[in-house]
């Protein structure tokens, strides 16, 4: 079983918090600072396995964990899980944080933490479409691309949905910040191509 | 309207959405909290407007702010109502918000019930899949309870998408309603076999779960599995079926021998890493399960030790840290194997990585020999001074204790070198393990007695230097080790140099900081100190010296007397007055000090760790009586202070790593002895310690002079336990050359004749002696103590909880029929209680001939089961046959038992489930309390353990035992003919069960039995069915339908319709004319079966009645189609009015007391069955329960869908039945009464 599913950015922001055991706002914030204090002082050569999270779940917990660009992807997960699977590192078969990340990366066309930041529900969406309730839903990346698309809202609204489209756009013209137009070069996270083993 | 919606939007423009929230968020960096609290202020305020898009919107951001750790509870309801949004984008987000936020505690969550069991049941499989989706995160007991059935029947969607979400949700389900286990399981267990990979990685994904949990229920399955593993390119499958098997093979050996073959293969040819470590893992748990003494199998641990040196050799961290996890599960049954690697480890024991280290740690444990010891614990310690992080740290100390404390410290040959490692360890700061190290100072100055003097040298040093130690004392958990220091101290205070100085140590106020149960060793310890002080005082001429330490205590006593910790002000107080009184009696010359050593006189022994559990209670004494009255509950408050010192106290004082067995210490202490004997070595007899030291070659001796004037606190330089690594080599070196002299001298005396038996092989370990010799105190246990030692589980076990749950169920569901007791249950999810196999049987009789026929040529083929499972699946090539006989061969026969069991419960407990959902709450809740009842009445051997246990026990045993076996396949043979039939359709009618239910009977306490009768039949399709009240709608019934394809053609657009009479009516959709057809939810592809359900409106339900109805569908073939048609009639009786109600009994006196029912009576002759059969068919196919039961003598109740109430008491004497029967309808109850009779008429 996967007990959480955290994302956040080398800041510790979170970008995505997902658990599927009920915690308090609180003690989930208090998750995410201590998974945060334990996967940062990390260096990136080491390994991704890590013991010792004390709030969530025991000794039969880890959290595996990857660190793209900007962002940690963090999973807990208990000792039914294969560790490699999980993150596997070989391209060739799969990985369910490969798979997590690839697909998030069509659904968006070239994922970045802004997206994240934008539109978490869709990321949630997504997800949903990978884990459920702490299990692995399917693993086959095009079966997750093609569901998420068939759910997306296609138009939905038409007369009423229209004038707020355009004050959107409106919107978006006065604010002083527009997300799309910083510099983000850095913060893509291309899912790297690893070696083969 | 038009303007309304453009009001709408032109109000909606103005919101934030979830973008703008974000963004808003981020331009305030500076007073984030400031800006949200505004924004939630919106959010309250957009939450009142009707419109469900602004609250979606609303409930969207609520979300998003729910990630930033606000509380967004309050907002509970709203997230319900955008729940329920017919709009799927706005359902979606309501359903996110709702698995972010919602919990078991969560109130609203009652509401959401319906509003899921309508999405569940939505025509769009994506507002399904949300639901689904959503309810996986937030599902309780009740939700579980009420929507099982529901996600039940999802199981067989037509949708992969939707199965595969229902598969992966029953887990949970499973969690929060552990029932529903049984009878989900069957189905389950098909899903393994979907055509759609999802779904079946999905049903392997909740077994995994489920077996690794309780695998042993799970064994029948492995066949299956087996049969997967070797068929599936599903890595994520295959990884999954591998942990499975991982976890199977301990309960059967016989598995893992077949594994190790395939499993082999996967390791050579696989190119994933996962699932080559996978392979490694299980190839592992397969070995250790295997006994030792196979040789073939050596090959296959080189394989995997091989692997894993490629891991561990690997730069990938991840695979090194892996590799090291999968070594250390090796270590434990082939530590030869791994011991080769041994430079490898210690490598890894530099690695820069934390993790790596604490895995490569884990492995020294079983590296260490008495040769290598004190290399690898100096290795360790230079790490100890090196680590930063206090975490490594302290894994480290423990594991240097662990090492060396193994095996009932096995492998160390130099306790003071012992001694002196745990003295420099006490120089590490703000550890947490100050106690560890405390309990092996005690342990160890306690069981080897040699070592005394020495330790108590060393810890007359650490209490002078205790300032050291408590350097900031409150958060220091090192200062334990001065609650040890202090009590070897005073127990063994004859070893100590100079008795006085260390009284005075102990005396310091400083001492008044520490901890209270360490103040309180401490003057419990200078007592005993004075009384030796005293005893050594007193020979001496000068009587002052005597007096001035009296005076001493004197003085420094009080200030524990004031202390506020009262063990410590108790025991300070005494011993003040204790002294003043010897103080006294000093000034009148009296000679004390006898007296004094007298208080402390005695040796303490140690005692093993679980004698106090093995005391057995002498006859007579019963622990559980009250000695006194119970106290009143105001007493209990008073009582908490004392469990303050009960805690303190015994948890230091009890010597820690003495669990090892008590036999196997025996056994040690045996060989021991036997290896001393043998050894001209050995000074035996028990010499004081210092005449070991006389014995010792003089190097020995200047160790022991130096520690004792060096300060080992205060030395920076050499590490003083590095001195006796040295000295060890030496010694060894030297005792190795002398043992060669004296074999040569041997070899010269048995040349000369005197035959002396002696091997003189190569230098082993075992030739290394200590270097004192030690006697290791055996622990005391107490006399008679039992033997039997089932305290070896771990009561904290976290999913020990879980397990039970499983375990009652599973068994049942996988592996034994049900007993009677467990029958009932069944019935609350299902809904639909089984129709007396008898109804259709005269019907039936005819149809079934050919089955009937073709199950006793099987019973002719009785040992070939393979083929007749096959056979029933009607095609199979001869590859699987292969298969199939492999997986035989798996487990043998035995194997087979369970596995049909299963199939048989499938059939039994859970035909399909329905589709009407509230039929199924509202029966369920009306069910779920009568069987316990019902089976208190009626099964005097219901206790769920003890039947499945030895059931369980015979599957084991009939391997063994062939005769056995004759009978059982008697037994079996029947639940092959169910699991035959079972193929072709999902769930039987009566008919087949009544065929069986004549043989079985004999063996089982009560037949199986089903409501669900013929309802019509042709050569394409069958239909079975039942009938069912509903409980809050009171002119409802459900009429469950099983449709079951007998062809192999393909049934479609089947259209179920019934001629409405005056009294009942079929419910037709809206819209639809009063006569058009209800089309069947579903098609049918050859051989399956599926359920539907009909409601119906009853005005009057005093009659029963029948409904003629026809069913007309398109059969097509491959080539044509035709359209068919089958008439039927459905018979209401007014059993199926009735919905089996709990009654307590005096509310069922009151009830006959009231003077409003109406009786009326029935005999019946000729009843050929246990009083409790005839209830339980009473209760079972009439829906009534057991009030009462006496003797031979009932009562039962039950209750129309209209509120009528109706009660029976049943007699019963000879083969004459009596049933009195009163109730407020007389009608209804002739017609009951009448049925009842018509019930075992045909039995």
């Amino acid at each position: 079983m996967i007990k959480a599913i955290l994302i956040f950015n080398n800041h510790g922001k979170p970008r995505l918090i997902r658990f599927y055991q009920y915690f308090a706002e609180d003690m989930q914030q208090q998750i995410i600072r201590e998974t945060f204090h334990l996967v940062s002082k990390r260096d990136d050569n080491v390994c991704n396995f890590l013991e010792g999270g004390s709030l969530i779940g025991g000794s039969d917990y880890k959290l595996i964990y990857r660190h793209y660009a900007t962002l940690y992807f963090v999973f807990c997960v208990d000792s039914s899980e294969s560790e490699l699977g999980i993150l596997d590192l070989i391209q060739v078969t799969f990985s369910l944080l490969q798979v997590f990340v690839e697909t998030l990366d069509k659904c968006f066309e070239n994922v970045c933490e802004l997206d994240l930041i934008f539109h978490m529900d869709k990321v949630h969406y997504i997800l949903q479409e990978v884990v459920m309730g702490g299990m692995v839903l399917e693993t086959n990346m095009n079966e997750i691309v093609a569901q998420v698309e068939v759910q997306k809202p296609h138009g939905e609204g038409g007369l009423s949905a229209a004038p707020a489209r355009a004050v959107s756009a409106v919107k978006n013209m006065n604010l002083p910040e527009i997300p799309r137009n910083i510099n983000i070069g850095d913060i893509n996270i291309k899912v790297p191509s690893l070696s083969p083993f | 309207m038009a303007l309304k919606i453009v009001k709408g939007s032109i109000d909606r423009m103005f919101d934030k959405n979830l973008q703008d929230l974000v963004r808003g968020i981020r331009n305030h960096k500076e007073d984030e909290a400031k800006y949200i609290s505004t924004c939630i202020d919106e959010i309250k305020q957009e939450l009142k407007q009707d419109n469900i898009a602004v609250k979606a919107n609303a409930v969207c951001k609520l979300t998003y702010l729910q990630m930033l750790g606000y509380d967004v509870s309050w907002a509970a309801f709203n997230i319900v109502e955008v729940m329920s949004s017919s709009k799927f984008t706005y359902k979606r987000i309501g359903y996110l918000a709702a698995s972010q936020c919602f919990h078991e505690s969560t109130d609203v969550i009652m509401l959401t019930t319906n509003q899921i069991r309508k999405d569940l049941s939505s025509p769009n499989q994506y507002d399904t899949g949300v639901a689904l989706t959503g309810l996986s995160c937030f599902v309780t007991p009740d939700l579980a309870r009420d929507l099982a059935n529901d996600i039940m029947t999802l199981m067989s969607h037509t949708k992969p998408y939707i199965r595969k979400k229902a598969v992966l949700i029953m887990y949970k389900v499973f969690l929060k309603y552990p029932e529903s286990l049984r009878p989900a399981f069957p189905r389950l267990k098909e899903k393994l076999e979907d055509p759609d990979p999802g779904v079946q990685s999905a049903a392997v994904n909740v077994i995994c779960e489920l077996a690794r949990r309780n695998p042993k229920n799970y064994l029948s399955l492995a066949p299956l599995f087996f049969k997967l593993m070797t068929s599936s390119t599903n890595n994520w499958v295959l990884i999954k079926i591998i942990k499975l098997f991982g976890a199977l093979t301990p309960l059967e050996p016989r598995l893992g021998k077949k594994l190790i073959e395939p499993l082999t293969n996967l390791i050579h040819s696989t190119s994933a890493m996962s699932l080559l470590y996978e392979c490694v893992n299980t190839v592992i748990a397969v070995l250790i399960s295997l006994s030792s003494g196979m040789p073939n199998h050596s090959a296959s641990i080189q394989l995997c030790v091989q692997k894993l040196r490629i891991l561990i050799e690997d730069s990938d961290q991840n695979l090194k840290y892996l590799g090291l996890l999968a070594m250390s599960k090796i270590l434990k049954t082939h530590p030869k194997s791994v011991q080769s690697h041994k430079d490898l480890i210690l490598q890894c024991l530099d690695d820069k990585d934390e993790s790596i280290r604490l895995r490569a740690l884990d492995l020294l444990y079983g590296m260490v020999s008495k040769k290598n010891l004190m290399e690898i614990v100096k290795k360790l310690m230079l790490h100890v001074d090196k680590a930063e992080g206090t975490t490594y740290r302290d894994e480290l100390l423990t594991k240097i204790i662990d090492i060396c404390s193994q095996s009932n410290y096995q492998y160390i040959t130099n306790f003071e070198w012992y001694i002196s490692i745990l003295v420099e360890l006490t120089r590490l700061e703000g550890t947490r393990h100050g106690h560890l190290i405390a309990s092996q100072m005690l342990d160890v100055a306690i069981r080897v007695k040699a070592i005394r003097a020495f330790a108590v040298a060393q810890m007359a040093t650490l209490l002078d230097n205790a300032h050291l130690l408590t350097g900031n004392m409150q958060r220091n958990g090192i200062c334990e080790v001065l609650y040890a220091a202090a009590w070897i101290c005073g127990e063994f205070s004859e070893h100590l140099e100079n008795p006085m100085q260390t009284l005075e140590a102990m005396l310091r106020p400083k001492v008044a900081t520490l901890p209270g149960h360490i103040q309180a060793v401490y003057v419990q310890n200078a007592a005993k100190l004075f009384a030796t002080v005293l005893k050594s005082q007193e020979g001496n001429t000068d009587s002052t010296a005597a007096q001035e330490t009296s005076q001493l205590m004197i003085d420094r006593l009080p200030l524990f007397v004031q202390s506020a910790n009262l063990e410590v002000q108790e025991r300070a107080s005494c011993i003040l007055q204790l002294v003043k009184y010897i103080q006294k009696l000093q000034q009148k010359d009296v000679e004390i000090a006898e007296e004094v050593n007298a208080l402390f006189a005695g040796e303490l022994n140690p005692v093993a760790p679980k004698a106090q559990k093995k005391v057995p209670v002498p006859e007579g004494l019963d622990l559980d009586a009250w000695i006194n009255e119970p106290p009143s509950e105001s007493e209990s408050e008073d009582e908490q202070p004392k469990a303050i010192f009960a805690k303190e106290e015994p948890k230091h004082s009890r010597p820690r790593h003495t669990e090892v067995d008590e036999k196997e210490l025996a056994r040690r202490r045996e060989a021991r002895k036997q290896e001393q004997a043998n050894n001209p070595f050995y000074i035996k007899a028990s010499p004081s310690s210092q005449k070991v030291y006389q014995d010792t070659p003089g190097v020995e001796h200047i160790p022991v002079v130096q520690i004792d004037l060096s300060v080992p606190l205060k030395v920076p330089g050499l590490p003083m336990s590095d001195q006796y690594v040295k000295l060890e080599e030496e010694r060894r070196q030297k005792e190795r050359a002398e043992k060669k002299k004296k074999e040569k001298k041997k070899r010269k005396e048995k040349r000369s004749g005197r035959g002396k038996k002696h091997d003189s092989g190569p230098e082993s370990e075992e030739d290394i002696t200590p270097a004192h010799q030690v006697d290791i105190v055996t622990e005391e246990m107490p006399e008679n103590a039992l033997p039997s030692d089932d305290d070896d589980k771990d009561p904290n076990d976290p999913h020990k909880a879980l397990d039970i749950d499983l375990d009652n169920l599973v068994e049942a569901a996988g592996r034994r029929p049900l007993a009677d007791s467990e029958k009932l249950p069944v019935r609350s999810h299902r809904e639909t209680p089984k129709s007396p196999a008898e109804d259709g049987d005269t019907e039936n009789a005819a149809l079934q001939e050919p089955k009937k026929k073709s199950t006793k040529e099987k019973r002719e083929k009785k040992k070939d089961k393979d083929r007749d499972r096959k056979k029933s699946k009607e095609e199979k090539k001869k590859k699987k046959h292969k298969h199939e006989e492999k997986e035989e061969d798996l487990l043998g026969g035995q194997a087979d038992a369970p596995v049909v069991q299963s199939e048989e419960t499938s059939e039994v407990v859970a035909p399909p489930t329905s589709t009407n959902p509230e039929e199924a709450t509202t029966v369920a809740e009306a069910e779920a309390a009568p069987p316990p009842e019902a089976a208190s009445g009626t099964a005097p051997d219901s206790e769920p353990d003890q039947p499945q246990d030895a059931d369980t026990e015979e599957a084991k045993s009939s391997k063994h035992k062939k005769k056995k076996q004759k009978k059982e396949k008697e037994e079996k043979e029947k639940k092959k003919k169910k699991k035959h039939h079972h193929h072709h359709h999902h769930s039987d009618g009566g008919g087949e069960e009544s065929v069986q239910n004549g043989t079985v009977e004999e063996e089982e306490p009560l037949p199986p039995m089903s409501n669900y009768c013929l309802l019509a039949e042709n050569s394409y399709i069958k239909m079975v069915y039942d009938i069912q009240g509903n409980l809050q709608d009171g002119s409802q019934v459900v009429v469950s339908v099983i449709f079951e394809n007998k062809g192999d053609s393909f049934l479609k657009s089947m259209e179920f319709n019934v001629l409405d009479s005056l009294n009942s009516k079929l419910q037709r959709p809206d819209g639809s004319g009063p006569h058009d057809g209800l089309t069947v939810p579903f098609q049918l592809p050859p051989g399956v079966s599926n359920e539907a359900r009909f409601v119906f409106t009853v005005q009057s339900i005093i009659m029963p009645q029948k409904l003629k109805g026809t069913l007309t569908f398109i059969v097509k073939n491959e080539d044509s189609s035709t359209h068919e048609k089958l008439d039927f009639k459905l018979h209401f009786t007014c059993t199926s009015y009735l919905i089996t109600t709990p009654c307590y009994s005096d509310a069922f006196a009151k009830l006959l007391e009231s003077g409003d029912l109406k009786g009326s009576s029935v005999r019946l002759e000729g009843v050929n069955m246990p009083f409790h059969h005839l209830l339980a068919r009473i209760c079972f196919h009439h829906h009534f329960s057991v009030v009462e039961r006496i003797d031979s003598c009932a009562s039962m109740y039950s209750r129309s869908i209209q509120g009528h109430h109706v009660c029976l008491l049943v007699k019963t004497s000879g083969q004459t039945v009596s049933i009195d029967a009163k109730c407020d309808e007389p009608t209804l109850l002739g017609n009951v009464l009448d049925e009842i009779k018509q019930t075992f008429s045909q039995c």
